[in-house]
């Protein structure tokens, strides 16, 4: 062979890929796949870089590069470049989310006192199958399901991914499920509305054997709602033989102990920083 | 003269095991043994228990007769998993009270090191003499027992579920509980500041508070941190108030400008169950001259605690808090069965003191199901 031969050979080559070119669409969904137009001949190699993944492959100049729907699952601009003998061409392109299909649901508190206005916030973060989060607008169902009562719903436009409600506890205490949807996806979440401190603590007293009983009226808030089984009340007594301080939980909305009582003696009850009524009694 | 060298070899040796004898006290156990004093009879009972010798403690009783072996040991090596079981007699003083001719009193105060500290106890001890020697005679107290029996206990109990690492974001966790200081105030002492106050869950659920303070100058430069450790009631059920205090030793109060609090809460798993109920409060002064708070702690429930622990706040007339301090009981409270208890409070808080309030914290060192 003529050794001017191969330098021939390599000139037509390097011109060929100098000519060639990559057409990509703008803009794809994410998790769909692409075909990118080439010309030329020749092998090339193509890269392909994203917010996620970068890939590497060769390929034959003048065919079809097909990107596959796992390669773009993550939304944001890509960047494909394709090399050949003689130099490079680039070209990028931008992947958007998909349609909405999940949710994050952020609620807060998940204790709330009742009838706190605008106590309880809810937030929904709307993503995609891929979690990309979905930028264009899109509505979202909120739904409110009281412990006894008829479900509420509200729809809100997400903007820019995000939509949310704000909303006032209920007079009642107990479990409400907030929930919100959009597409295939649903969240719950559950909040524990809770009665407020004792209001109006009441003690009395009976004698039992030679012991006194002392205990709360029905402990309940301001509201009427009963103060939460486990909330402490703190029974104080002082006669001769000195004081007696005992922390009673609350068990089925009362509160109560038995003491050895001698003479005269005072009781006095709180609940945190609650007072309630004293008791002045004589015993044996 | 290389017979001579060897001679003295042999007694200075002889010297120095003589010497280190009565440097170990075995000249002072020898003494004891004799036993011709009231004084040297409680000491070497008590020399006895400190080294675990508890047979031969109790052969040194007056009145073994009356008193049940078991009852003795348990008195001083714990049971039920209270704090002497996590204790040992570190050192102990013995002094007389009164002598006459055929009975004694003397007064002990014993000195244990235990896994929260060092723990004191005072005991006067009356013995009887036994032809030449003294012996002791042990208090017989009758342990008191509960009847087999069934106790019902159905107050509530909490359990937390947190998230799991597999949950997605925004699977978020319940709040941390609401807890509030309602009150502080900073105390002067001869060699430290000291912060005392009061803390609430105001949440309806429990909580493990620990509270800590950072202590500023004048130019807002940090001059100390530290917490409450132990001397406060970490587990608060709902709407429980706990005393707290803080020591900053080595500091003065005049070179504090600003006080910063912080108290952190965590959700915890807890039960409403034990109920101790703290009865016969008094302050009072103790054999040793000391003010203390004293009263008996009495375990309304169907299980044993471990080893309790008593928090007293003193509040002046104003109803501000002007001390905390705290105690840990040696015997673990069986349920029904009332056990004492005293904490120290200094003579110059005593006499401010209007009113008092006071908690039992509880460890349990078995697990509870």
């Amino acid at each position: 062979m003529k050794p001017g031969f191969p330098i021939l050979l390599v000139m037509v080559a390097s011109l060929s890929a100098w000519a060639a070119e990559m057409h990509a669409p703008a803009q794809v969904t994410a998790g769909t796949s692409l075909a990118i137009a080439t010309n030329g001949s020749g092998r090339g190699t193509f890269y392909l870089i994203g917010p996620a993944k970068v890939s590497k492959r060769d390929i034959q100049m003048g065919s079809q590069i097909s990107v596959d729907a796992d390669e773009l699952e993550r939304a944001g601009r890509y960047l494909a470049i394709l090399c050949a003998s003689d130099g490079c061409t680039a070209t990028n392109f931008s992947v958007i989310a998909a349609a909405p299909n999940r949710l994050s649901l952020l609620v807060h508190p998940s204790r709330v006192p009742v009838a706190m206005s605008n106590g309880i916030t809810t937030v929904a973060f709307v993503f995609d199958n891929f979690r990309n989060l979905v930028l264009k607008s899109a509505p979202v169902e909120f739904t409110i399901l009281p412990k006894d009562g008829s479900e509420l719903r509200a729809t809100r436009q997400s903007e820019h991914g995000v939509a949310w409600v704000t909303m006032t506890s209920a007079r009642k205490e107990g479990i409400t499920r907030i929930g919100a949807s959009v597409g295939h996806a649903s969240e719950v979440r559950v909040v524990q509305q809770v009665a407020s401190d004792a209001c109006n603590l009441r003690i009395k007293a009976s004698r039992v054997n030679r012991e006194l009983l002392v205990e709360t009226d029905p402990v309940r808030d301001c509201s009427g709602n009963p103060v939460p089984d486990g909330t402490v009340v703190s029974f104080t007594m002082t006669d001769m033989g000195g004081k007696t301080t005992v922390d009673v939980p609350i068990k089925r909305g009362i509160a109560k102990i038995t003491m050895p009582i001698k003479g005269r003696a005072r009781i006095s009850v709180a609940s945190g920083v609650v007072t309630g009524n004293d008791l002045e009694v004589t015993g044996g | 003269m290389k017979n001579v060298l060897a001679v003295f070899i042999v007694l200075a040796t002889g010297l120095f095991v003589v010497l280190a004898w009565f440097q170990s006290g075995g000249g002072e156990r020898r003494q004891m043994r004799s036993a011709s004093t009231p004084e040297q009879a409680a000491r070497f009972l008590l020399s006895e228990i400190q080294d675990r010798n508890f047979e031969r403690a109790y052969e040194q009783l007056a009145n073994r007769s009356d008193v049940d072996k078991k009852t003795f040991i348990r008195e001083f090596n714990g049971s039920d998993g209270s704090l002497l079981t996590y204790a040992s007699l570190e050192t102990f003083d013995v002094w007389g009270l009164r002598t006459d001719a055929q009975e004694a009193s003397v007064r002990a105060r014993l000195h244990y090191t235990t896994a929260v500290g060092p723990l004191d106890d005072v005991r006067d001890i009356k013995l009887e003499r036994r032809g030449e020697t003294w012996k002791v005679l042990w208090p017989v107290n009758p342990t008191p027992k509960l009847p087999p029996q069934v106790i019902p206990v159905n107050y509530l109990r909490w359990d937390v579920i947190n998230p799991r690492d597999g949950d997605d974001w925004g699977v978020q966790s319940v709040d941390s509980p609401q807890v509030r200081i309602i009150s502080m105030n900073a105390i002067s002492r001869p060699d430290s500041v000291v912060l005392v106050g009061e803390v609430v869950n105001e949440d309806s659920v429990p909580a493990y508070v620990n509270v800590g303070a950072t202590l500023l100058d004048a130019s807002g430069a940090e001059l100390a941190q530290e917490s409450s450790f132990d001397k406060i009631s970490h587990t608060l059920l709902p709407k429980q108030v706990s005393p707290y205090r803080i020591d900053f030793p080595n500091l003065r109060l005049e070179r504090v400008k600003k006080v910063r609090m912080d108290v952190k809460a965590l959700l915890e798993s807890a039960s409403a169950d034990p109920v101790i109920e703290i009865s016969q409060q008094k302050i009072e002064t103790d054999p040793l001259g000391k003010q203390v708070l004293s009263g008996q702690l009495v375990n309304e429930s169907g299980q044993v605690v471990n080893i309790p622990h008593v928090i007293a706040a003193y509040y002046d007339s104003n109803g501000k808090v002007i001390w905390v301090s705290d105690g840990y009981v040696a015997q673990a409270l069986l349920p029904q069965v009332p056990v004492p208890f005293a904490v120290d409070l200094p003579a110059e808080v005593a006499k401010n003191v209007h009113s008092y309030r006071v908690v039992v914290n509880h460890f349990n060192t078995t697990a509870q199901t």
